[in-house]
């Protein structure tokens, strides 16, 4: 059976069983997401002040879905930080509003440009705004003393990611020690760490890009619209399509044009592309995303283009 | 759609980075921007060939020399199956690392080299598997076009592995030629072997059934209380865990561990759905007809086949730092939802790591050495023998000074 076949099969086969749970087999998404819930609730039990990362992003809208499900009826019990780059794209800001007002969560966020004013971080005029967002969120963690951060990164995104376990320690300057990991047995995690240490906790680690995008089209949630089909004012950079905007002056040469696109991922939008698509609904999404030949990241993600281990420096400092 | 968890193993040279690649490449879990990555380096590099070891080897370090020092997960879907492969090292001085990523494993696969037959290593990792409670190995007898497809070459392999294995306990064991180089027998059939009337190995791991152990009755170790102080749900209270070794019904009668309160099941509730039934390894909230205490780390219990309730057990532990286990130590352990102190008691018998031969006696046990142990608990836990469930019968232990995990145990 060729490539394409395997995956339209994939796509049918998930769509024919949105609901195993009366059987006593369950499906991978059902596995994933009992995995998840289970690691959301072993840190809210045993963490002083956990908090959940949250970007408005597609991965972290899955974060907070399960945190949503690991404790209901009751509210989430920790708040939800962003880190704010003054570079996000409004559709993704609004997406967030609507979920901190339907979940009734407390949201705290951290400015990457109140961190600039406030000396926290230095704006050189060469660093990205994805860079400043380290010691940005670093800061942010310290300030509010919170001992646990889960964040939304999954093992299949990146080859460094591939490597780092669940919980993921990290010492009290944020760092991480990839070389010397503890070892995580079972689904027995250890959560000590010292004061000024924190933990970062990704109960997303096992889920694919695909996963996503199944677990979205089976729960039907709200996700920024830029993820769907929709004509925007683009132009061409590195090989990226860039959005129009006040943040991305352009160069020499670049020319903007208005074309059908939508996001795969969502970042500092001076450094996230989108690509060509007519995908307006999340089962098109889903179709296009199993076809996909190009991871997401290096198809649409700018800083993680710099080096072979741009992603292991950058996490080794504290990043998400 | 189901998902099958399975831990590779054997050493840089069997192939395993290339039978792995090949798999991921078959399947289209590999990408042109990761692919043209390897190719430019692995030419600036001026090697002769793809070096697919690029692909999972993702540290710096393990990149500069070439090794695998930690596990690794990969992910590949086929329309059967969906596939998360943990890639443990195989050195054995990364023992615990490999045994990191074989904990959570439905089957290991492991390599080795036609040339070279059974190694050290992989007799090593036959043995951990077993020990582990995996219920599958397949060993994949790889570079069999360096022997000429030679049949007699494989016949010996398969029979010295078969006759090692049968001192394991491994219900499941299946020996597959292939060459990873040249996709025979990974992902189609091979048309160079037609002596081997079984499967390719794409074709087994789609299909083979997986024996989960989990024998017993149902449990659900309490993580959490969900107590909402909401208007609207003033009264609610649910106890919030992940459901293991069978399933549990509303109206089921459930014993309290360590307590011993009875009740019964009210309802299974997952988000907004009541469930008729919650079945092993859903993460749901029970609810009980009757207001009694209970709090994270007691375990709600089938009446019939309860777990055992101790404060002493018997455990198999892998140690896994530098300092040695001793005798008298004090150590925190985590079992289940459940944290506590535990004194080593006696060392009963240290086990060869190659073999789970018993050594005798030991004084200590040092990094990556295996050994049976006596532990004194400062709370009582609630056990199954970790044979018959991976949940209950499993547990780390803590440094208290450094926070660091220490040891794996497997209870008896």
């Amino acid at each position: 059976m060729s490539i394409e076949a395997r995956a339209a099969d994939a796509v049918n086969d998930a769509q024919d069983q949105p609901d195993q749970l009366d059987q006593q087999r369950l499906s991978e998404l059902d596995l994933l997401e009992a995995e998840s819930i289970h690691i959301l609730r072993e840190v809210a039990a045993e963490f002083e002040r956990p908090v959940l990362l949250f970007s408005g992003g597609k991965d972290s809208i899955t974060m907070l879905r399960l945190a949503q499900k690991a404790f209901h009826p009751a509210r989430i019990p920790f708040p939800l930080l962003q880190v704010d780059t003054g570079y996000d794209f409004p559709e993704v800001l609004q997406t967030r509003d609507n979920w901190v007002e339907r979940l009734g969560a407390r949201l705290i966020v951290a400015s990457v440009e109140q961190a600039i004013a406030d000396g926290v971080v230095v704006d050189d005029g060469r660093t990205s705004r994805n860079r400043l967002q380290i010691g940005t969120l670093l800061h942010a963690i310290e300030e509010h003393g919170f001992t646990a951060a889960f964040g939304g990164g999954r093992r299949d995104e990146e080859k460094a990611r591939a490597k780092e376990r669940i919980y993921s320690h990290r010492d009290d300057f944020g760092q991480w020690d990839p070389k010397n990991q503890r070892p995580e047995l079972w689904s027995l995690y250890n959560g000590r760490i010292h004061p000024g240490e924190h933990m970062r906790v990704f109960p997303l680690s096992n889920w694919t890009e695909l996963d996503i995008w199944h677990y979205l089209a089976r729960e039907q949630v709200e996700i920024p619209s830029i993820y769907f089909a929709h004509r925007r004012r683009v132009f061409e950079r590195d090989g990226m399509l860039l959005s129009e905007s006040p943040h991305n002056p352009l160069r020499d040469g670049e020319v903007v044009t208005e074309r059908e696109v939508r996001f795969r991922t969502v970042g500092d939008l001076t450094l996230t592309g989108c690509l060509e698509s007519t995908a307006s609904s999340y089962d098109q999404i889903v179709q296009e995303v199993a076809v996909a030949r190009v991871t997401e990241r290096g198809a649409t993600r700018g800083d993680d283009r710099f080096s072979e281990a741009a992603m292991e420096d950058r996490k080794k400092e504290g990043y998400f | 759609m189901d998902l099958l968890r399975f831990a590779t193993a054997g050493s840089v040279d069997d192939g395993k980075s290339t039978l792995i690649g090949r798999l991921l490449l078959d399947s289209k879990a590999i990408f042109e921007d990761q692919l043209e990555a390897v190719e430019s380096t692995s030419r600036s590099k001026g090697y002769d060939y793809t070096d697919l070891a690029l692909l999972t080897d993702g540290l710096r370090s393990e990149r500069e020399q070439g090794i695998t020092i930690d596990v690794a997960y990969r992910y590949f879907a086929t329309p059967r199956r969906k596939f998360i492969i943990a890639d443990t090292p195989g050195h054995v001085e990364y023992t615990r690392n490999m045994v990191t990523g074989a904990s959570t494993a439905d089957l290991g696969l492991v390599l080795v080299d036609a040339r070279r037959g059974l190694s050290e290593q992989s007799r090593r990792h036959a043995v951990l598997l077993s020990l582990l409670g995996v219920p599958h190995i397949v060993l994949a007898v790889n570079k069999m076009d360096l022997v000429d497809y030679d049949q007699a070459v494989f016949d010996r392999i398969d029979e010295e592995f078969t006759a090692f294995a049968a001192k394991l306990d491994v219900p499941g064991i299946s020996v597959i030629p292939v060459s990873a180089l040249r996709g025979d027998n990974v992902v189609e059939r091979s048309q160079h072997m037609p002596w081997y009337e079984g499967p390719a190995l794409l074709d087994y791991l789609e299909t083979v059934e997986v024996r989960r152990r989990s024998r017993v009755a149902a449990r659900l170790p309490v993580q959490y209380v969900i107590r909402p102080k909401s208007q609207e749900h003033h009264d609610y209270r649910g106890y919030a865990g992940r459901v293991t070794g069978g399933a549990f019904a509303p109206g089921d009668e459930v014993v309290v561990l360590p307590s011993g309160q009875r009740s019964r099941i009210a309802g299974i509730d997952l988000f907004d759905r009541t469930l008729e039934t919650a079945p092993d390894g859903l993460s749901v909230t029970l609810r009980l007809e009757d207001d009694i205490d209970i709090s994270r780390g007691d375990v709600i219990c089938a009446v019939e086949a309860a777990p055992e309730v101790t404060r002493a057990v018997e455990a198999t532990v892998c140690w896994m730092a530098s300092a040695p286990l001793r005798t008298g130590q004090k150590l925190a352990f985590k079992h289940t939802t459940r944290t506590g102190r535990a004194v080593v008691g006696a060392l009963a018998t240290q086990l060869d790591v190659n073999t789970l031969e018993p050594l005798g006696s030991p004084e200590s046990l040092g990094l990556n050495e295996i050994g049976q142990v006596t532990l004194r608990l400062s709370q009582p836990i609630v056990t199954d023998s970790y044979a018959d469930n991976r949940t209950t019968g499993s547990f780390i232990l803590i440094d208290e000074a450094t926070g660091v995990t220490v040891g794996a145990g497997l209870i008896a």
